[in-house]
Formats: structure tokens, C-alpha cells, sequence
């Protein structure tokens, strides 16, 4: 059969069992635009800048555990695009983005629209490929969405110059199976290094299971429940990890970290057999790394060996899918006899009296916290909360406990401000019958909000939950603690109204401002199924986000709300980001 | 210390880019780095000279397996292994000189593959230190031209 490039990309997809693109049409993918039109079964989103559309792909991946799919113009197209590409390079999320390329004969000649793709992406993806030949893409196609989706995922690029778009040639068919000598994911569980852990894990008094974003990625809650219900231990998760083991389950201790809660650092810091699945010991969660897990055997569960042994150092690793290790450490553990915690629990259970995520209500100002409590009881718990950056970003992971995986979608790594409306967008696209929410801020949203506009098109009715406190509250809330209040550049004087807003983009916009209205506006905004609606809520401009272990400190030296109003740190904390 | 890494990888373009921006982007030293294809004309073979501690040279090691196009990577230096360097140099020659460079050509088994009226192009291959040992048999003045390939190297066993 004689098709051009484009058409046999088109058709390469459909084998894949692609449904949804999100871009953004150009010169260089003209070609491609024109055979998608042909194509009856793929819908393609238009959004409005390309790096909504990298971040839509992402928040659908996220959520649906499949692939993700965006689709750019050569040059800007391809740039505006990189921030995506990075955000999901850095919580390993599966995503193929095609990008158009100047033709093969004018590539080095500085032609319109032409970037080195290729070069530009190289250190935020998994893999790259340059095709110039149409014979080149079927093949290779394959190769991205195998390589996008196997072992420890991420994004993989395509660019494609226009005139392999072009040219017609004899197509064979899309490869059933491909093979590459340099690329084996498939690891078999050592179960030698099963039996070192499980060894560890027999005589452990002070055991946690500190579990991250791989649980999740790995489809691994089922294994992850069965060992924390089998062994009894306390569980923590990251912020990538949350959902994977049910957050409302009296074994889980909660979130850790920075912002987590404050049984769940101190087990950590206390413990001395500390079992991490998929979780890569990223500086928001340990902490100062000399104080770090002082007393704990440390057992490392992870599908990439780079990140054994990356930032600290552990007694034993296994490395492996998160699902197949787990099973093979449950069997393990069979008939096995563990110490017995009690006393470990007793201890626990003295940290969580402490009760670090309380906060003080106060008459006349709507507590950030508050709002993130009503979007809990109004959802039921049951929404997919989609996430921008800042403080609405820790107060929605600690105060929105989620009980399932790939409930709670938010930039761990990287920390993109503006990926939060996009995302919410590509996660409805992918679960259209579920409730989504996008808890933002006043900064965050202004990164994207032209994404508006794409979603009243191609009706993905999300609602947008904004935490309006004028400020940029995460740099506000350093700023307090570490620059003696020098507040610089972290207030946001002009604001747009984003009732307004909301309505000129042809969707409902509700301001509260008191705190009775706010449940009731938040009950009718999810009555509107079928409508996007903007509540953008006025909160207390000052709250800060607590508990907190301030950079430089470890895990048992957090600061509690109530306790300790004001933190600050030290010249290596100042150091870090 | 020291490590001489040796990475197959598929002779693609970019496949080289890929290994410098690793480097660069984690902050991993190279001392030397030498590619070219091999007998089979789809791989290439990259000698890579790094120093770092221990837990520096896994996670470089690592770090290169992850690597989509690299097939194989092998630390030479954890085994018994054979390195070579190839200098050319040129060193300023007059009719004083000229008996005492030739003295030194036999004693390092050097090479002159080009003599002009004032000086000699010189080959050497052998290990790194002895290619400075006779770079430093000169006097700087005299040396008018230093290339050296870098590293390649081999394992000793049949096959790695």
C-alpha cells in the first residue's frame, strides 16, 4: 500500500491504540494535521499553547496509566513544548511527543522555525529520534512508545522532518514486535537480595514502608496493600506516591517530607528498617542527608539502578518492576515470624496525638485548609485532584486524603508552576464520567489560563478550585522565615477578575469571599456536570504551610503550626532550593 | 581514582552527544574520551578516562547503561586490562640537539614519522604515563605541538 509519511505515522499511531492527541498544528506537522483529519478514530484536542498540550498529555498518562500523546510545529512549537517534556521526564511519565521539523535538506541552515529538537530535549527525555526518511518511521514509532512505556517510563520525542511527511512509499505495516540490542527493560527479581530483605525485615522493631511515585506508576497498590496489611508496618508516601495505599487506612502515618506529617518524619528518623518501594529519596522527602534515617537498614525497591544508592546510600537493593519485587518479598515473608511492633505503634500513635496538620480557624477569614476539607466532603474523596505548584500544592496532598491511585495528579519533581489546568484537562479527557477538580492558586493559573478556551471547545468541564491569597505564597512563606520578611517581588497587586474571566471563555465564574458560602458554591459547582467552573475563593493571605522541616534540618526537627510560628535555617539550608 | 570505562554503543548520529551532555548535566569529569566503529559497522566503542570515588563511578556507570543507545558498559579498570595512548608531537631539533632526541626516541621507542630541517613529528603509543614521561624528557621550548588520542583500551580476557 502506497502512503505518505504522514499517513503512515497517522496509521502507526492507530496501531498503537492512540485515541487522544493533544497540540497544536504548524508548518512543519501540516502534513500530519492533514491526514489526522482523515482519521475518524482519533480525536485530537486543539489547545492554546503547546506547552498546555504536553501537560494535558501528561495529565492523561497520569491518569490513565496509558501513554500520553502531544503533537508540535518545528521551532517554537517544539520549545514552548520543552517545559512539558521536562515535568514529565522528572516523574517518569509515559508520553510520546511528536514534533514537525524544517525538511531534511535545509536542517543546519537556520530555516524558519527550525531548532535542534533533538539537541534542545536531549537532557529531558528518555530517548529522542530524528526521523528524515519515511521509511524510518514505522519502525521507530515503535520503538518511542516501547521504550515511552517500559521499564522506568518517561517521555520520548519524535521529530520528524516535513518531508518525510511527504514522500509516498510502500507501506508494510506497523511492526508487531520490535527487538533492540541496547534497550532491555525486562529484569528478573534477584531473589537472593529478596531473601537479604527479608531478613532485615524479621528482625525489625521500628519497621515503615516509605513508598513512592513507582507504586503508583507501576500499578502496584494491590502488592503494596498486601504487604502493609501482612506485616502490620506504618506506611508513609511521597508526594508522587499518594493514593497507591489507602491514605485513610489507620495504618498509613500519612505523607512525608518537607510538608508531611509530623508521625510520619519522625518514624522515619526513628526507624530502623525503612523499606522503600519506588521512591527515590528526592531532597524534598530526606530532608539534611547527615541527619538523615540515623539508625535504619534501608532496603530500596526500585525499577532503575541508578537511583539505588544515588543520594543514599542502602544495605539492599532489588531492583525490578515495584509489582514483581512486592510479590516476591510477600512471599518471602511467608511463615516468616516479625518482631513485634507494638511498642513501635504505641510510639506512633504519641506522634500522631500531636496532631501536626491541625490549624487555628479564625472568624472572618477563609483558612486554605478549610477549603481543601469542604472540596474533600463536597467530592465525597472520590475526584481526580489535579494540581498546580505552590502552597494549594501541600495543603491539597495533606488535607485531601486520596485512597486510590491516580486520584491525585500534581508536578512532583520539577515543580511547574501551570501544569495544574492543562493537566485536569487531559485527566477528564481520560475519565470523563469522574469528577475533576484543579486546586490552583492565583499565581499558578495565570500561567495557563488560555487553557480556558480549550477546554469550553472540546468540553472537558473541570472545576478550578483557586486559592486567591494575592500572593505568591510559597515565596512569601520563605521569604517570611529566611529573608526577615523581606517580602520581594512575591505580591501580586493587579489581579484579574476571574469571575469575568471565567465568563468570557463561556464558563460560570463564583467568588467566595465568606466562609458560609463556600461549601454551598463548591456543592453547586459540582452540580454543573457539564460545565467549567472557576471558584475562585479568597483565602487568609498569611497562612503559612505547616508542619514544615525547614531546609538544612532533619526529619525530627519539624516545625508545628501553633508550636513554632516562625521558622529558620541555617547556611546549608539556605543553600538548597 | 582513576577508571577507564568502556562503552559499546550503536553507531548512531548523537549517540556521542548523548554521552557528553550526561557528563555535562551531572557534573561527572572526563579526562579523555575516544569513539570509532568497531569491526561490527553498526556499534561504536567509546573509552571513557573519569576520576571519582567509588559511589561517583557507579552512578556514571549507571547512568551510561541507562542510556537508550549504549549496549554495554564495562569499568576496564575493575579488571585485568590493556590501555593504550597514541601522541603525536612535534619537537624542535637542531645540530646540537638532534643526538640527544634520538637518544630518547630509542629509550621510549618513539617514532619519527616526519623530519624536517628543524624538526621531527613523532609517533608514540603506550600507556598515559609514559607519554608524559616522554613529554617530559623535553624541555618545554623544544616541544612545539602536543596531540594525544586519549585512552582506548581493552580487556585482557578473550572476550569482556
Amino acid at each position: 500500500m502506497k502512503l505518505n509519511g504522514a499517513q503512515i505515522l497517522v496509521d502507526c499511531l492507530k496501531s498503537e491504540g492512540v485515541k487522544h492527541i493533544f497540540g497544536y498544528p504548524g508548518g512543519a506537522v501540516l502534513h500530519i494535521y492533514d491526514a489526522l483529519n482523515a482519521c475518524a478514530t482519533i480525536d485530537h484536542v486543539l489547545v492554546r499553547h503547546e506547552q498546555g498540550a504536553v501537560h494535558a498529555a501528561d495529565g492523561y498518562a497520569r491518569t490513565s496509566g496509558k501513554c500520553g500523546l502531544a503533537l508540535v510545529t518545528s521551532g517554537p512549537g517544539l520549545t514552548n513544548a520543552v517545559t512539558g517534556i521536562a515535568t514529565a521526564y522528572t516523574d517518569s511519565i509515559p508520553m510520546v511527543v511528536i514534533s514537525g521539523q524544517v525538511p531534511s535538506p535545509v536542517i543546519g541552515s537556520d530555516a524558519f522555525q527550525e531548532v535542534d529538537a533533538v539537541g534542545i530535549t536531549r537532557s529531558c527525555v528518555k530517548h529522542n529520534f530524528l526521523v528524515k526518511n519515511a521509511q524510518d518511521l514505522a519502525e521507530t514509532v515503535k520503538k518511542a512508545f516501547y521504550i515511552a512505556t517500559t521499564g522506568r517510563p518517561g517521555p520520548v520525542l519524535i521529530d520528524i522532518t516535513k518531508d518525510a511527511t511527504i514522500a509516498e512509499i510502500e507501506y508494510e505495516g506497523y511492526p508487531e514486535t520490535i527487538e533492540m540490542r541496547s534497550y532491555q527493560p525486562e529484569v528478573q527479581v534477584d531473589l537472593q537480595q529478596v531473601e537479604k530483605a527479608v531478613a532485615i525485615i524479621e528482625k525489625a522493631k521500628k519497621p515503615i514502608i516509605y513508598s513512592g511515585g513507582g507504586s503508583v506508576i507501576g500499578n502496584a497498590s494491590k502488592m503494596l496493600t498486601t504487604l502493609t496489611r501482612n506485616t502490620g508496618f506504618p506506611i508513609t508516601q511521597t508526594l508522587m506516591g499518594l493514593g497507591a495505599y489507602p491514605a485513610t487506612d489507620k495504618q498509613s502515618v500519612g505523607m512525608l517530607g518537607m510538608h508531611g506529617t509530623y508521625e510520619s518524619n519522625m518514624a522515619m528518623h526513628d526507624s530502623d528498617c525503612i523499606i522503600a518501594v519506588g521512591a527515590r529519596f528526592d531532597d524534598r522527602i530526606t530532608g539534611n542527608l547527615d541527619k538523615f534515617c540515623p539508625y535504619a537498614k534501608i532496603i530500596h525497591i526500585d525499577i532503575d539502578p541508578s537511583s539505588v544508592g544515588k543520594v543514599v546510600g542502602v544495605d539492599v537493593s532489588v531492583i525490578g518492576q515495584v509489582n514483581d519485587v512486592l510479590h516476591a518479598l510477600i512471599q518471602g515473608l511467608k511463615g516468616k515470624k516479625l518482631a513485634n511492633i507494638d511498642s513501635w505503634w504505641g510510639q506512633i500513635n504519641d506522634w500522631r496525638a500531636v496532631d501536626s496538620l491541625a490549624y487555628k480557624a479564625e472568624q472572618g477569614v477563609i483558612k486554605p485548609q478549610a477549603v481543601i476539607e469542604t472540596l474533600y466532603e463536597v467530592t465525597g474523596g472520590k475526584a481526580i485532584v489535579a494540581s498546580d505548584v505552590g502552597q494549594h500544592q501541600m495543603w491539597a496532598a495533606q488535607y485531601y486524603p486520596f485512597d486510590k491511585p491516580r486520584h491525585w495528579i500534581n508536578s512532583g519533581g520539577l515543580g511547574t508552576m501551570g501544569f495544574g489546568l492543562p493537566a485536569a484537562m487531559g485527566a477528564k479527557v481520560a475519565r470523563p464520567e469522574m469528577d475533576v477538580a484543579c486546586v490552583t492558586g492565583d499565581g499558578s493559573i495565570q500561567m495557563m489560563t488560555q487553557e480556558l478556551s480549550t477546554m469550553l471547545q472540546f468540553h472537558t468541564p473541570v472545576k478550578i478550585i483557586n486559592l486567591n491569597n494575592g500572593y505568591l505564597g510559597m515565596v512569601r512563606q520563605w521569604q517570611e522565615f529566611f529573608y526577615d520578611k523581606r517580602y520581594s517581588m512575591s505580591f501580586m497587586d493587579a489581579q484579574p477578575d476571574f469571575v469575568k474571566l471565567a465568563e468570557s471563555y463561556g464558563h460560570i465564574g463564583i467568588r467566595v469571599e465568606k466562609e458560609e458560602d463556600l461549601k454551598p458554591a463548591l456543592i453547586e459547582a459540582f452540580k454543573q456536570k457539564e460545565r467549567t467552573v472557576f471558584i475562585d475563593i479568597v483565602t487568609d493571605p498569611t497562612e503559612n504551610v505547616f508542619p514544615m522541616i525547614p531546609s538544612g534540618a532533619g526529619h525530627h526537627e519539624m516545625l508545628l503550626a501553633g508550636r513554632d510560628e516562625m521558622a529558620s535555617t541555617n547556611d546549608s539550608g539556605l543553600n538548597l532550593v | 581514582m582513576r577508571h577507564i570505562i568502556s562503552v559499546q554503543l550503536e553507531n548512531e548520529s548523537g549517540a556521542l552527544s548523548r554521552v557528553a551532555g550526561l557528563f555535562s548535566a551531572r557534573g561527572f569529569n572526563i579526562e579523555s574520551l575516544t569513539v570509532a566503529t568497531t569491526n561490527d559497522p553498526t556499534m561504536s566503542r567509546m573509552t571513557i578516562v573519569s576520576v571519582g570515588d567509588d559511589n561517583i563511578i557507579e552512578q556514571i556507570i549507571k547512568q551510561l547503561d541507562k542510556l537508550i543507545d549504549v549496549v554495554k558498559v564495562t569499568d576496564l579498570t575493575a579488571t585485568e586490562h590493556i590501555e593504550r595512548e597514541l601522541l603525536l608531537v612535534k619537537i624542535a631539533i637542531d645540530t646540537e640537539s638532534q643526538s640527544k632526541v634520538e637518544v630518547q626516541l630509542d629509550k621510549f621507542d618513539a617514532k619519527i614519522i616526519d623530519a624536517s630541517e628543524d624538526f621531527y613529528t613523532i609517533e608514540l603509543a603506550g600507556k598515559s604515563q609514559k607519554i608524559n614521561d616522554f613529554i617530559d624528557a623535553f624541555s618545554a621550548d623544544k616541544i612545539l605541538e602536543v596531540s594525544r588520542t586519549g585512552v582506548t583500551g581493552v580487556c585482557q580476557k578473550r572476550q569482556s
